[in-house]
This record gives C-alpha cells, structure tokens and sequence, in this order.
C-alpha cells in the first residue's frame, strides 16, 4: 500500500523531470534542424539556378558565334563563289578553324535545290522546297533546327542563313555537331546523381540525358512548367525520390536546358550534421534519463528511510508517553492503598500487642490469632512490596550524580550473577571497549538495569545457553547490547514488553515490572533501550546511555 | 526513653489512634492529633522530641506548611516525615527544611521505633552540644546573662 505511494511519487517525479528537461532539448533540437534544412535547401537550389543561367547562356554565345560566322560568310561571299566547291571548302575550313563543330557546309537556291556540299555526306541535287524550314529560313532570314535523324540518321541539327543577291535568295546551311552541344550541356552536371540535358518544346531529347532516355526520345517532363529565364521546381521520381529541376530557356526559346539533382545529394554534409545532432542529443537524452532516474530513486529511498525512522521514532513516543501515564497513575494508585495497609498493618500491631496480654495469652485459640495476623502481615507486606517495586524508580526520580564507569558497573552485576547462571549452564560473555569515559551517572539505578536485563536474559534461555554483553561508545552515546541465544520474543511480547505488569513468567515468578522499572529509569538518564529479535536465535536489547563528562571538582 | 515525648499527626484517625496507643503501651509519652494546627497549638503547650508528621493531608495546613511552622518555634525538636505517595520531591524538600528523615507507608512499628531511636540520639547529641558550648561561652564571659534560655 505504501510501496505504491513511493511508486508513483517515484513515477510522477521521473515524468515531470524528464518531460520539463527534455522538451526544450528536442524542440531545439527540431528547430535546428528543419531550419537547417531549409537553409540548405535554399542555398541549393540557388546554386542549381545560378548553374542553369550560367551554362544556358554559355549556350547561347556556342549557337550565337556559329550563327556569326555563318552570317559573316554569307555576306562576304557571293553565291557565284560559293557554289564553287573548292571556294566552299576554303569557307568551310576557315569556319572550323574560327569557330568549329561545323559538320557540313551547304549552299541552297531559292529553288531548293542543294547546289555546292562540303561535308561527309553527298547531299548535293537534293531538293527542300517542301520542306517546312526552307519556308521558314526564306521567310524569316534564320533558322536553327531541332536535333533530327534527317537523311543521314545521325542526330544533328543545322543553322541556316538566307541571303539576297540581285534579286535572287540564297542560303547557306551548316550541320552542327550535337556532341559539342552535349558536352557544354554535360558540363553543368554534378554528382551521382545530377543530369543535364536539352529539351525541345514537346519535351523531345535535344542531347542525350544521363539517365533513362536517348537523344529524340521523348522526357517525362513538361516544358510548360518553365517559365521566364531560370525556373526550378521539385518533382517527384515514379521512384518516390524527390528531384529538384531547374530551367532555363535559351534565347530563342525553343530549347530548354534542364539541369536537375536528388537535393538530398548536395545535403549530405546537412545529413552528416543531423547524425551528429541526433547522436548528441540521443546522448543528452540518455544523460537526462539514467540521471533523473538515479536521483529520483536516491530521493525516494531517502525519504522512504526518513518516513521509516519517524514510524519508528512516533512508536518509540507513543511508548514513553504511555508509560509516563502509567507512572503517574501508579504514583496515585499507591497512595490510596498504602494508606489502608498502613491502616491494617498498625492494627494487626495493636492486636499482636494485645495478645501479649496474659489473659488472652491464656486463651485457646490465642495460636490461631497469631499465625492468623502474622499470615495478613505478610500479606500486607507483599502488597507493599508491589507498590514499592511499582514506585520503585518514582521515589528515586532523580538520580544521584555521581562518577560511573559503565564497565565496572557491568563487570559487578555479572559477577552477581555469575552463581545463578552457572547452576544453569549459561555461559555470560563479556565483551568491553576499555576507552568509553567515565560519565556523569547513577550507578545503582545502571546497576539495576543490568541486573534485570541479565536475570532476564537467564530466564529467557532457562537453561545451557549464552549471554553476550558488548559495551561500545557509538557517537555522543554508549551502547551495550545484551544478547541471549533463548526463543525470542512474540509480536505481541515486543510491543509490550516495557509495559508494567506485563511478564510472560508463571503467576508469582515475576512482578513484570522490573523492565518497565528499567525503561524508566534509562529514560530519565535521558538514554533508550529498546529490544529485537535476533535473525538467527534469541533477542538482543539496546541501552543507549547519553555520555555526559562529570564535573570536574 | 524516660523522658521521650511524641506528637503524631496524621489526618487517617484510624491509623493514628492505633499507633498513638501502641506507642503509650511500649511507655511513651505520646500525643495524636488531625491536623498541621491542631499539632502547633499542642506544641505551643508541650514540649515533644519527635514530632512523626504526614506529608498529605487534605484541608488546612498540609505537611510542609506544619514542618515550616514547627522548625520556625522549635528548631530542636526532630521531624520524621511520612509518605503514604512516591512523592520524592516533597520528600526531599521536607529534608532539606530539616526534617530528620521520611518513612514510606505502611510502616512496621519496630522500624519507626529505630529511626525514633536515631532521632532521638540525634536530638540529644544536638542538645549536649548547645549546653556544652553555653558552658564554655559561661566560662569565657562569666558576667553575661543568658537570653537564649526562653526556648528550653
């Protein structure tokens, strides 16, 4: 029942501390982290941003210089010159030397018809007058192809100029290596994980991406989501990973550079930072517990002792206050009888003084009279004598002062009883510390404790048995332990044994005062004594005598 | 004990006519009364070696205000106190007022008859003193007449 109560008191303590200690430690921690996280992902997503802008605009000067050059030539050549194949091989060398990547080099009539090639392929006699981009480059001046398989099923791309001349249109087309495209593409990838590659506006594969796809096939990915120059967005894989993709538009706004990365790949160092977070806060955590864990119990067990000690000291209260009742009363009891004996003892006196007289001496029953008094007078006498015993240690309520050495006192009273315990084969084992002082004491009132806690230890045991008496100074205290190997005490023989007229010897062997007598008597010395049973055999009382250092004279 | 004389006072007449009569039997001069007053105003007439004085006695003077009165008019007359009460404290006031010692209730008479003995030779030591000393201050200041005699 009680146990609970510390349980729960224990269980209530463990929770609140830990509850009042550990919140602010994880919320922190929690904060620290998702703010982290945020920052970092910020600063990824910047870089991410930052790189498209960067390599799309490094694509646009590629395309833009190769449209230059184009244009230069085209304008400074006249058709007439160019369709010369020799003249368009120079052009041609020239170009790859200024610029490169060009893979051809065409000129085109405004007919369609492909009238001068340089390049690996023979495209000449080749018409594109139905083709949509011949429209277009006729029409707008400048065309730059999406990546196609064209006649040669490689995947290239071209850029076209028109040009005027005396009334008549002319073009000049070059195929350009996809490969340069890609690598100016790949060099914005990063990581593991990174990709980078250009889409078309359906989302067509403009260079071949790392993962999952080829150059025309067709990116799980729609363009409409990119917007303005630099867009990025967090998608998720079919595979549930979280990818971060970022956009940017060439100038032309055909093509898209898309450049994408797992975040969680550039937040490893932010990983690495949360394991040691968690590792130290776990171990924050652990600290926490086992401490408020040990001291919570430390504090019950200590309480616990200290609610163990005031049961006790309350019983121990309760005891005194009882007995100091029973004093008081047995004080009042022995007036109210010791009057009426002082009554019957004097008149027995004066019926004995009469038999003296000789008529009555004559008389025949005269014996009868005398044993009859006689036998009340010792009656009256045993009656007094329990009243006596009873008052015992009152008469006497303050003992005499004097030098006592608790040793000698002991030394004396088992010498008393050295006889009574050898008839009975009871060995007494005597066991002093020499340097407990000389105190301030009564000594016949120590004597007579010793005297009935021994002939009571020798009662206990009846007969062959042994009887330890130890003296120790303990503190500001000496204590002599007096311990008999008998049967013990009952429950019941514990709780009352300091009780007058409590006695568990047969009728008129004891008064059952003489440890009421000495539980007063130590307890006016301003000492305890108090009893227990022993684990193994017998019982074991406990005087606990103040050490109080005599006057000196 | 020729000349022995006792007052007993003692508020239990029972107890004290019993013992006044076995005193008077064994020839001794013996006087009872009631009461602390009664015993003051005896005295004031007669003179008593030992006076045997119950400590409790209810109504009037009790038995330390008797002891006061006693040793105040006749400081050499012997006080024996009796207690039928584990009271030391009246006790050992009493004593340290001059009562010659206390008895504890119910007495057997031959033990009172010793501690009368001691009182008395206690008494009579005290007296032979006093005379001796007289005898002596007669000697030395043979012209000086004696004003302590009133007592005696």
């Amino acid at each position: 029942m009680k146990e609970g109560l510390y349980r729960n008191l224990q269980r209530k303590i463990i929770i609140w501390t830990l509850l009042v200690s550990l919140a602010p430690l994880l919320i922190l921690g929690a904060t620290l982290y998702y703010q982290f996280e945020n920052t970092c992902r910020g600063k990824t997503k910047e870089q991410i941003s930052y790189r498209a802008q960067a390599q799309a605009e490094a694509l646009d000067l590629f395309l833009k210089e190769r449209t230059a050059i184009l244009n230069a030539m085209a304008d400074t050549h006249s058709f007439e010159h160019m369709i010369e194949e020799k003249n368009l091989a120079r052009i041609f060398d020239v170009m790859n030397a200024r610029a490169g990547a060009f893979v051809d080099l065409g000129i085109i009539d405004s007919q369609g018809n492909h009238r001068a090639y340089i390049g690996p392929y023979d495209l000449r006699g080749r018409n594109y007058l139905d083709q949509a981009w011949f429209d277009e480059v006729m029409i707008k001046g400048y065309y730059k192809s999406d990546v196609y398989m064209g006649f040669r099923q490689q995947p290239h791309f071209i850029i076209a100029v028109r040009r005027h001349e005396n009334q008549q249109a002319w073009i000049l087309r070059a195929t350009i290596d996809p490969n340069r495209l890609e690598e100016i593409v790949r060099s914005a990838q990063i990581g593991r994980t990174g990709d980078a590659y250009l889409v078309n506006r359906e989302g067509i594969y403009q260079t071949r991406p790392r993962f999952g796809g080829d150059v025309l096939g067709k990116a799980n990915l729609d363009t409409d989501q990119f917007g303005g120059r630099v867009t990025v967005i967090e998608i998720e894989d079919p595979d549930g990973e979280e990818r971060l993709y970022a956009g940017s538009w060439l100038n032309d706004n055909k093509w898209l550079l898309v450049i994408n990365q797992q975040p969680l790949e550039l937040l490893s160092r932010l990983f690495a930072l949360r394991q040691i977070e968690i590792f130290i806060i776990s171990l924050g955590v652990v600290g926490i517990v086992i401490t408020t864990i040990l001291t919570t119990r430390l504090a019950i067990n200590r309480l616990r002792k200290n609610d163990q000690e005031l049961v006790e000291l309350n019983a121990q209260l309760v005891q005194s206050d009882k007995l100091a009742a029973l004093g008081k009363m047995a004080a009042g009891v022995a007036h109210e009888i010791n009057n009426p004996l002082a009554v019957i003892l004097q008149k027995t006196g004066w019926m004995e003084d009469l038999l003296e007289e000789e008529d009555f001496s004559q008389s025949e029953n005269a014996e009868e009279f005398r044993e009859s008094i006689a036998k009340i007078e010792e009656h009256v006498e045993r009656a007094r004598k329990v009243v006596h015993n009873m008052l015992g240690y009152a008469r006497k309520m303050e003992p005499r002062l004097e030098d006592v050495d608790v040793n000698d006192t002991i030394n004396q009273t088992v010498t008393l009883l050295e006889n009574h315990a050898r008839i009975n084969n009871i060995d007494i084992q005597v066991d002093l510390e020499e340097s407990i002082p000389i105190i301030a004491s009564d000594q016949a009132q120590l004597q007579q404790v010793f005297l009935n806690l021994l002939t009571n230890a020798i009662d206990a045991i009846g007969s062959s048995g042994s009887i330890d008496v130890v003296s120790r100074r303990v503190d500001d205290r000496i204590v002599v332990n007096i311990s008999d190997d008998g049967p013990g005490l009952s429950e019941e023989a514990l709780r009352k044994i300091f009780d007058p007229f409590y006695t568990t010897k047969g009728a008129g062997k004891g008064t059952g005062l003489g440890l009421w007598v000495s539980h007063s008597i130590i307890e006016k010395m301003g000492g305890r004594i108090n009893v227990k049973n022993n684990s193994d055999k017998g019982a074991t009382f406990t005087v606990g005598i103040p050490i109080v250092i005599p006057e000196k004279k | 004990m020729d000349y022995f004389s006792i007052l007993v006072v003692d508020d239990e007449t029972d107890f004290l006519e019993t013992l006044v009569k076995r005193l008077q039997k064994r020839n001794i001069d013996t006087v009872g009364v009631t009461s602390g007053e009664k015993a003051i105003e005896t005295m004031a007439h007669k003179r008593f070696d030992v006076v045997i004085l119950d400590i409790k006695m209810p109504g009037g003077m009790d038995g330390i205000e008797t002891l006061r009165e006693i040793k105040r008019h006749h400081p050499l007359t012997e006080v024996l106190l009796l207690t039928g009460h584990g009271s030391v404290e009246t006790s050992i006031e009493g004593m340290k007022m001059g009562a010659f010692d206390y008895l504890l209730k119910p007495i057997k008479l031959e033990d009172l008859m010793v501690k009368l003995g001691e009182a008395f030779e206690k008494k009579d030591a005290h007296e032979q003193k006093i005379r001796k000393a007289r005898i002596k201050e007669l000697i030395r200041f043979p012209g000086r007449v004696f004003q302590q005699d009133k007592e005696e």
